[in-house]
């Protein structure tokens, strides 16, 4: 039977590892994920999961440790945020390149200096071009849920690549919501035993992290590229089986109230329910604004971008991270990429805020669809506008 | 990398590399030609070698093949010209001569 419960984001996830039957979790405490790895060493310990845990002494450590498990084809889990996710960005590159279907929960937290615990996606878009897949969670049940689904989607031998899951810092991992948690046998039977084909093992030796000469290595690269890409298929099915087994329905991007919308909110994790929020309020008062979600980063999901921004005039998108001396939030960039070959398209309004925990609340959004809606309409040379900076008059663009 | 076949990792497609780069098959670092990395390669003079094997048993990359007669012969697909050989030789057998393109 399923059961309503009331849980914190970190953990919610923690009871998705546990009913996913991990074999092996690895990780280090660091706010804001210290919940996660606190509850499964508590559950390994209570004897609720039969897997081994590793206090291991860092996040360099936490990543080889699993990239060790998975390679002889245990189910592994790590978690981390922010500093921890830096300190294993080298061993993040393996875990894609060896295909280790690895699944990490991420409390996406802003980086040092000066330091900061709280919440932005600095951590996440430093570690974009890892060769994750990469998703992104809105709340406490989609924590749960992606969770689940990144063991299912990693494992199918289609896809063998580590997941990424995404969940705000503070503003997830450490507030309480209801969630639904499922019952063990629909888990089972959406995420069925795993067996890794090339698993290290004496009786069938393989070699894992060979070298890569020049003159194989393009190649190597290449078909992992195209892996990723081609991913597409199973993380799409992964979802519709989740929506068959467990009812709630999900996409690599999603739309609301976005029918006959000319703007559009574009938000990737938590802050979308307040953008939902505030395109009632627009919608009640008779403006045609919606809003979009991106939850698949990577590999991106061009196709379905494309076609859920059609008719739509301008797309007010809110960063939260800076791209120093780049060309605007890397959320709104990538779309602007993703649309330059696109006509007629909308106009791509660059909003950064939301940085090391700094609140973004519906004002701030009403203000994003009015200014991007402005500027839309008279143009600007500006790669992207800073939220709230005191000191900073209100709609100063930034310029390259 | 599973060679399936190839006989030099140069030769494999993309399309039909081993996800992760796995390798499947023991010994495929022998498909591997090291041989072009070298500057120099040993010349070996039967005349003044005593068959005493020690530049077979140094030769840190196993190139240096014995021979059903005793001697040895440099494997050049291999050797990577370091001169251990030549350098261990208690007769002097060994000469290293420079790559001329």
């Amino acid at each position: 039977m399923s059961k309503r419960v009331v849980l914190e984001a970190s953990h919610a996830v923690a009871e998705a590892v546990k009913m996913a039957d991990v074999d092996l979790v690895a990780a280090y405490p660091i706010t804001p994920q210290t919940h996660i790895p606190e509850r499964l060493a508590e559950m390994v310990a209570e004897g609720e999961l039969d897997a081994a845990y590793v206090p291991v002494e860092s996040e360099h450590s936490a990543m080889s440790c699993v990239l060790g498990s998975a390679a002889v084809g245990a189910r592994s889990f790590t978690t981390t945020a922010g500093q921890g996710l830096e300190l294993m960005h080298e061993a993040l590159w393996i875990a894609s390149s060896h295909r280790y279907p690895i699944v990490m929960a991420v409390c996406n937290r802003a980086l040092s200096a000066p330091i900061n615990i709280w919440c932005d996606h600095s951590d996440v878009m430093s570690c974009r071009d890892t060769g994750w897949i990469q998703v992104f969670c809105q709340n406490n049940q989609e924590s749960f849920d992606m969770t689940l689904w990144a063991f299912r989607v990693a494992e199918d031998a289609a896809v063998h690549f580590p997941v990424m899951v995404n969940l705000d810092g503070f503003i997830l991992s450490h507030v309480t919501e209801p969630l639904i948690l499922p019952d063990q046998k629909e888990v089972d039977r959406f995420l069925p035993a795993y067996k890794y084909r090339l698993a290290l093992d004496p009786d069938a030796p393989t070699s894992h992290g060979g070298f890569g000469l020049p003159d194989i290595y393009t190649e190597v690269k290449y078909a992992q590229e195209r892996a990723l890409r081609d991913s597409r298929t199973v993380l799409d099915k992964g979802w519709k089986e989740f929506a068959d087994i467990f009812g709630r329905q999900y996409g690599a991007v999603e739309t609301y109230r976005a029918d006959g919308a000319s703007t559009l909110l574009v938000t990737m994790g938590s802050l979308g329910e307040t953008a939902k929020m505030v395109v009632d309020d627009k919608r009640a008062k008779g403006e045609a604004v919606g809003h979009l979600n991106i939850r698949l980063w990577r590999p991106f999901p061009f196709a379905d971008f494309i076609e859920a921004v059609k008719g739509v005039k301008t797309l007010a998108v809110l960063d939260r991270c800076f791209s120093f001396g780049g060309p605007g939030g890397p959320v709104a960039s990538e779309l602007r990429s993703a649309l330059y070959d696109v006509a007629p398209r909308p106009k791509v309004v660059s909003f950064i805020g939301g940085i090391g925990g700094r609140e973004v609340d519906a004002e701030a959004f009403a203000y994003m669809i009015d200014r991007g809606n402005e500027l839309a309409l008279k143009g600007t040379d500006c790669l992207y506008e800073p939220l709230l900076v005191r000191g900073l008059e209100t709609g100063t663009g930034v310029r390259g | 990398m599973a060679m399936r076949g190839y006989k030099l990792s140069g030769e494999v497609p993309w399309n039909d590399i081993e996800f992760g780069a796995i390798v499947t098959e023991p010994g495929s670092a022998s498909c591997k030609r090291t041989g072009d990395w070298r500057t120099e390669h040993p010349v070996i003079d039967n005349g003044k070698c005593i068959k005493c094997g020690f530049c077979w048993l140094h030769c840190p990359d196993a190139a240096v093949t014995p021979l059903d007669d005793g001697y040895f012969e440099p494997d050049l697909f291999h050797c990577k010209g370091c001169g251990i050989c030549a350098a261990v030789c208690p007769k002097d057998a060994i000469t290293m001569i420079e790559e001329v393109e």
